[in-house]
């Protein structure tokens, strides 16, 4: 499955903002590339982010198919609890890649 | 990207280059394509959770690790840990080998190690997991000095890179130096001619979507110009690598690079 990296501060103190940076291997083909005999590649990209902290939904994103291949999503949120980050990305092909990573709240 | 130099934001850039310029700028006047980048690419390349080269290393990484061919061996086997037996590699390579005896470059050494120690079939140009290799084997001499080996029967390679540097080439009639040395720092349409150092290769480019080698970067060029490109793993490609890397000598690596 495709390569994700995620960047969580490792402590954040509670109230603070903190930012969350996520960046997946993906083609994000956008279904307008013409192959050599005039069809086109499918369409396959990303359509849908979203983060969860214990369960609970903290940040969802659409993605459209102008957007590059190997898409970085940047978030802030605050920092009220520590539990587990759970990211998913779904795309066309209704793969969803999850990874997960620990908040620590102070 | 944005364009209004107003002057705090060219204070900005100014002290985000000068940071960044201690390990791309040597006294000499050689820069690294690093330097003409925007401090937003400049910074994509600096944050390893941003530069999505770091996604190549890491299935690298992977490949290091996995057993592959008829002989069941891993890199890992005969190289072990690549963060110790790999550091300072990819600074000095291309390398001569007395087996082919020619020089090969990095990703020429890695398809002939696949071939007769893993017993696999080589891995084609520009295909993923060659660039994998090469940019997590180049990762373990990151800001380390370029340091090409003193070989004297690398001479008449370098030396063949050199005349094709400088040799005007196809419809256009230009050669590499007509741009990178001559005109280095001006402007080509809207993009900042490099002096051409390949420091940073394998290297993602965000036009390409892609990491790419340098061959791919020389083919890009040369089509440019309107040449017929040489094929992939051609010895005018590491004659003309081992030239830019002697050019470049001791300018830090930056595998694996962003460029725009």
């Amino acid at each position: 499955m495709a390569r994700a990296l995620i960047n969580v501060p490792p402590k954040a103190k509670r109230g603070e903002v903190i930012e969350i940076k996520t960046l997946i291997s993906h083609p994000m083909e956008t279904g307008y590339r013409p192959k050599g005999d005039g069809s086109f590649y499918p369409r396959d990209i990303i359509h849908k982010f979203v983060c969860t902290l214990n369960g609970e939904e903290i940040f969802r994103a659409d993605l459209y198919p102008a957007i590059a291949a190997n898409p970085f999503i940047s978030f802030t949120t605050v920092a009220r609890e520590s539990g587990l980050l759970m990211f998913s990305w779904i795309d066309d092909r209704g793969e969803a890649q999850m990874e997960s990573a620990k908040l620590v709240v102070e | 990207m944005t364009a209004f130099p107003t002057a705090r934001l060219s204070v900005v850039a100014v002290v985000c280059s000068f940071a960044t310029a201690v390990a791309a700028q040597t006294t000499d006047g050689r820069r690294s394509g690093f330097l003409d980048m925007s401090p937003q690419s400049q910074a994509l390349q600096k944050d390893d959770t941003a530069n999505p080269a770091m996604l190549w290393v890491l299935d690298g990484e992977a490949l290091w690790n996995a057993k592959a061919g008829r002989a069941d061996k891993s890199c890992a086997d005969c190289h072990q840990d690549a963060a110790v037996n790999m550091q300072g590699v990819a600074a000095r390579y291309p390398a001569f080998s007395a087996e082919h005896n020619r020089p090969l470059d990095l990703q020429g050494r890695i398809n002939a190690c696949r071939e007769t120690r893993q017993q696999a079939t080589p891995f084609a140009p520009e295909s993923k997991e060659l660039l994998a290799l090469s940019a997590y084997i180049g990762k373990q001499s990151r800001g380390m000095p370029i340091a090409p080996p003193n070989d004297p029967r690398l001479a008449p390679f370098r030396a063949r890179g050199e005349a094709l540097y400088k040799q005007r080439i196809g419809q256009l009639n230009f050669s590499c130096a007509n741009c990178h040395d001559d005109n280095a720092g001006q402007k080509l349409a809207s993009a900042v001619i490099p002096q051409g150092h390949p420091t940073g290769y394998p290297l993602y480019r965000l036009e390409w979507q892609n990491l790419g080698s340098l061959q791919r970067r020389f083919r890009g060029c040369l089509v440019g110009v309107r040449a017929e490109p040489f094929a992939y793993g051609s010895e005018e490609y590491v004659e003309l690598e081992l030239f830019l890397m002697s050019r470049a000598k001791g300018m830090p690596v930056e595998t694996p690079a962003a460029r725009p």
